[in-house]
């Protein structure tokens, strides 16, 4: 990593997002420091997707600002990956596994350049690790829920980022999916890269992620798992729904102080 | 005034509230381009059912336009069912094809008749007081003033009878249809009175400014208003409005009536558009501006409540400190601060900025809300 | 009139010539256009753009006197390009939704180009203007200039979608990602729909402004049938549309009474009925077939294994019996006769005597295999 030790991979500070009048994220401080994999984790209508897509600059903050590794987005956008959520896109479209994969490329390429035969070995590649290999030359519609995230994972990967963002991956997918994926998730942090995770399953945190950032349109918390996963954080996160959820079991009490 | 004119008045105002009624639904329901389609292909129909009865005046027309109208829904709804084409395609296959065959038609057979392709376009309704109902050899008025009145009442009573059932049915098609009430007649009947009333009309203004009739009205009234009942009371008004208009600016000028009225249609929805008192363009902008001295108070008290006795608030809440971190210029960061201290939000001593209790007190409601 | 005469016709005629010259301009650009309307959910959009340029070319004519086809495609494409406009304000910035918008402003439009018509239809030496044939299209009234004029128009336009393919491609498939990459894609959208704006506008005189919308749509959803692939998609819908523009405006201009913009849009349709009935995969019916024998497979399947099951009952794979037992053990599998003949002829079963019927060594053993996926499966 060149990177400055001490500059955090993400740096939001005081980001207000509203939509026309109404505010859905209301100043907010988040830092995620190198080689952690995060979640943010909130309930719904808590800005989650709002606050990454903002950080991406696909929504346009009233106020704040985000920098990526000391630097200002526009600057950095070679060192961000991202992983949409599923739904966004229309999977009838005419296009093979291999062409969206490519399409990771396409920020490196920058105007009228075309892919070729590197950028073709590159996305190879990444559908080979995500282990969809089998599958480039099929046609996006015919693929299960799965696989279409994976093509999507693969699609960051080449953008051979140093940050990814991700919107609920886990969303939707088989149990063997989101096992391959988590794997894929921390090989990037062994090697050094940051991950944010859109998550929903709070049972799955201390599992899978090291840094947690709870939100609820006000930042709750951000920090180690360890630290920042409490009840009293959760309650105030989810209000009067998390005793609900512990009581049923979905969180993982051990992990509660 | 001559009495032609009065009727031709009467007749386009009782065009124009006919189709505003069912162009409500369309508007809210989202299928406003099923009158385009519609309006089109009933063309095919009265072609066919005039080729085969060879009057213009037959009601025979008016049923076998109406059931093509139907027919087109119906098509569209097949050809989407299918998944090979999205929905706005399939619309945009289906009409295409009816009236094409239905111009063809025209041409070839029809072409020396009344029907030609300007009177699909334009409309007659500069004729239409010539054309008498004469019941028991006693001319009682003009024929499509007749027309036209019973098509206005077919949708009124169907609109009263089945009020509850289509506002449900148009805001939560789910869950009208989990209470048994079959989301899917209502569409059928309401496509139904889209067609009779698009037959009806087409007569008048032509295909085309059927779809201005029928889209602009309730289009502006959707601006001024959010209530069912009243959003159908103004779009019949606009459209009443709007045709009057239309017929003496054509009068005065010498021009087609039917454009003139979808022009004006257009004028009214421009005007409603930017003086509408809640969602017109002026008062949106003026909220906006009001709005944006709110939300930046909001936001700094929010500010300083999330950094107050934290280790980081000697630094956080100071006054500089906002055109850094918050974005604001100097300019607008000093006059934030003037107007959140004249209001009793904030207290400043030194350049460190406090919260009084009136400020903890926003930001705990702004952050809920 | 013969294959060879029209064929000689259209290299040697004048007239057919420069009409077929220019219907194939309009067909490859709509049509090779139009797929990327069709993808974006942007269909509709053809028909408002189409019906917004009649103000534009009246307007045109009402300040320039000329008739010259170029300042004609400039006034509609202007027109078409501040209805979309409208059209794409009123989407953001109100209720109103993308249907209500396009419907008004294209009748609204539309309704003030006919005021503009019949205004100009009322001035001297008016019908020299020829502008009705804007509104189902003249092929015939082609003339040289027209074509060289769409030729360069719309070669500029599929000049910028072949260099901006990738661009396209992305903004059609995954906007935000697009975004997120750092592409702007503000500027390729108002690139993308200027084009678009030019292949509807040049087709305008041939086909008419009623119609136009067909040829943004109806190629492309064609297209789509037969392959998977955008490129594909592309080179077919270009195809289509040429097909579609050349027979349409030569069956007009060759015959009387038949105006050019409905002939060229029953070819098209009659091109999209046979894709969407026929196309290999897609077709309705392929599909039909597909699911016939999927099937036919399971209730040949259904009945391999209640013989299996009987034959366990007797402790003998091979026990015969009567298809009314086979009957009863079936719920709704159709003609089971039918069925255990059409086994037999794959060797599967056996008739012993009359209506007595026995699985086949490969019988039980395809039997068995069925058994042992359903047991892995439950």
């Amino acid at each position: 990593m060149s990177h400055n030790e001490s500059l955090y991979a993400v740096d939001v500070a005081d980001l207000t997002v509203a939509y026309r009048d109404k505010p859905v994220l209301w100043d907010i401080d988040m830092q995620v420091p190198t080689g952690v994999l995060m979640a943010i984790i909130g309930p719904n209508g808590a800005g989650k997707t709002t606050l990454i897509k903002s950080i991406l600059g696909l929504i346009k903050p009233a106020a704040g600002q985000v920098l990526i590794f000391g630097r200002p987005y526009d600057q950095q956008r070679h060192e961000v990956g991202y992983v949409p959520q599923r739904g966004s896109v229309d999977w009838d479209f005419p296009t093979s596994v291999l062409d969206v994969v490519m399409m990771g490329r396409y920020g490196a390429l920058g105007w009228i350049r075309r892919p070729g035969s590197k950028e073709r070995q590159k996305a190879l590649e990444a559908l080979n690790k995500v282990g969809m290999a089998d599958f480039a030359g099929r046609q996006i519609s015919q693929l299960s829920g799965g696989q279409q995230q994976r093509v999507f994972l693969a699609r960051a990967l080449v953008q051979e980022a140093s940050v990814y963002f991700m919107d609920e991956p886990f969303q939707g997918v088989d149990a063997k999916t989101e096992r391959a994926i988590i794997v894929i998730l921390q090989e990037l942090r062994s090697s050094g890269k940051t991950v944010v995770v859109v998550h929903h399953d709070l049972q799955t945190i201390p599992e899978y992620f090291d840094w947690v950032t709870l939100l609820n349109v006000r930042r709750i918390a951000s920090g180690p798992v360890a630290e920042v996963f409490t009840e009293d954080n959760l309650r105030s996160a989810y209000g009067g729904l998390v005793a609900f959820k512990s009581q049923a079991g979905t969180v993982n009490s051990n992990n509660m102080k | 005034m001559t009495s032609a004119q009065i009727e031709i008045q009467l007749i386009a105002a009782v065009v124009a509230a006919a189709c505003a009624l069912p162009g409500v639904f369309l508007i809210l329901r989202r299928t406003a381009m099923m009158s385009d389609a519609i309006s089109h292909a009933i063309l095919l129909g009265i072609v066919l059912a005039f080729l085969v009865t060879e009057d213009l005046t037959s009601p025979f027309l008016i049923v076998a336009a109406t059931l093509t109208g139907v027919l087109t829904v119906l098509l569209v709804e097949i050809l989407h069912k299918t998944r090979l084409v999205k929905e706005d395609a399939a619309i945009g296959l289906v009409f295409p094809v009816l009236f094409s065959i239905g111009v063809i038609l025209i041409a070839r057979f029809a072409g020396s008749v009344h029907l030609d392709t300007d009177a699909v376009l334009l409309g007659e309704l500069a004729f239409a007081p010539f054309n008498r109902l004469v019941v028991f050899g006693v001319d009682i008025g003009p024929r499509s003033l007749y027309l036209m009145g019973g098509i206005l009442v077919i949708n009124l009573v169907f609109i009263l009878l089945f009020f509850k059932e289509l506002k449900l049915s148009t805001f939560d098609a789910g869950l009208a249809a989990s209470l048994g009430f079959m989301p899917w007649i209502l569409h059928y009947g309401l496509m139904t009175l889209v067609s009779v009333t698009a037959v009806g009309a087409f007569d008048a203004v032509g295909s085309i400014l059927v779809v201005a009739l029928m889209i602009g009205p309730p289009a502006a009234a959707y601006l001024l208003t959010e209530r069912l009942s009243s959003m159908l009371i103004l779009s019949a008004i606009i459209g009443i409005v709007g045709a009057i208009a239309g017929f003496w600016i054509a009068n005065w000028t010498d021009v087609s009536i039917a454009g003139t009225m979808a022009s004006m249609i257009g004028v009214v929805f421009v005007l409603v558009y930017v003086f509408s008192p809640g969602r017109g363009l002026l008062a949106t902008v003026r909220r906006r501006i009001l709005q944006k001295w709110e939300f930046a108070l909001a936001m700094l008290v929010i500010h300083l409540s999330q950094h107050e006795n934290q280790p980081e608030a000697v630094n956080e809440c100071r006054a500089d400190h906002l055109t850094e971190h918050i974005r604001w210029n100097a300019e607008f960061a000093r006059r934030v601060v003037r107007l959140a201290k004249h209001r009793e939000l904030i207290v400043e001593t030194n350049g460190h900025l406090r919260l009084t209790s009136v400020g903890h007190s926003l930001a705990a409601r702004r952050v809920v809300g | 009139m013969e294959i060879t005469q029209i064929l000689h016709n259209l290299v040697f005629d004048y007239t057919l010539r420069t009409v077929a010259l220019g219907s194939a301009i309009l067909g490859i650009v709509s049509g090779s256009l139009g797929v990327f309307a069709v993808l974006r959910r942007q269909s509709l959009l053809g028909d408002s753009v189409s019906h917004t340029a009649l103000p534009g070319i009246a307007l045109a004519f009402l300040l320039t006197g000329s008739k010259a086809p170029l300042m004609l495609i400039i006034g509609a494409a202007v027109a078409g390009w501040v209805g979309t406009l409208f059209v794409l304000h009123i989407i953001s910035n109100t209720p109103i939704k993308a249907d209500g918008a396009l419907g008004m402003i294209l009748s609204v439009f539309f309704g003030f180009g006919l005021v503009l018509l019949t205004l100009i239809q009322k001035m001297p030496n008016s019908r020299q203007a020829g502008l009705e044939k804007f509104l189902f299209g003249q092929a015939s009234a082609l003339m040289v200039q027209d074509v060289v004029i769409m030729a360069i128009l719309g070669g500029l336009s599929l000049v910028l979608l072949a260099v901006l393919w990738k661009e396209f491609k992305l903004l059609s498939f995954d906007p935000e990602y697009a975004v997120s990459l750092g592409f702007p894609t503000r500027t390729i959208t108002i690139i993308l729909t200027t084009i678009l704006v030019i292949a509807v506008v040049i087709g305008l005189q041939t086909v008419g402004v009623v119609l136009m919308s067909a040829m943004i749509v109806a190629p492309a959803s064609a297209a789509r049938q037969w392959t998977d692939r955008l490129g594909g998609m592309v080179l077919l819908s270009g195809l289509f549309g040429v097909m579609a523009g050349v027979s349409g405006a030569v069956i007009s201009s060759l015959t009387a009474k038949l105006p050019t913009g409905p002939t060229i849009v029953l070819c098209i349709s009659v091109i999209v009925i046979v894709s969407i009935l026929f196309a290999p995969n897609r077709g309705l019916v392929m599909r039909a077939g597909r699911n016939y024998r999927n099937r036919q497979r399971l209730i040949t399947d259904a009945i391999l294994l209640d013989l299996y099951e009987l034959g366990v009952q007797h402790h003998d794979p091979y026990h015969a019996h009567p298809s009314s037992t086979l009957k009863v053990m079936s719920v709704k599998r159709g003609n089971i006769l039918q069925t255990l003949r059409h086994l037999r002829e794959q060797q599967l079963v056996a008739e012993s005597g009359d209506d007595n019927w026995s699985l086949t060594v490969s019988g039980v053993e395809k039997a068995r295999a069925l058994a042992d996926r359903a047991e892995e499966k439950a």
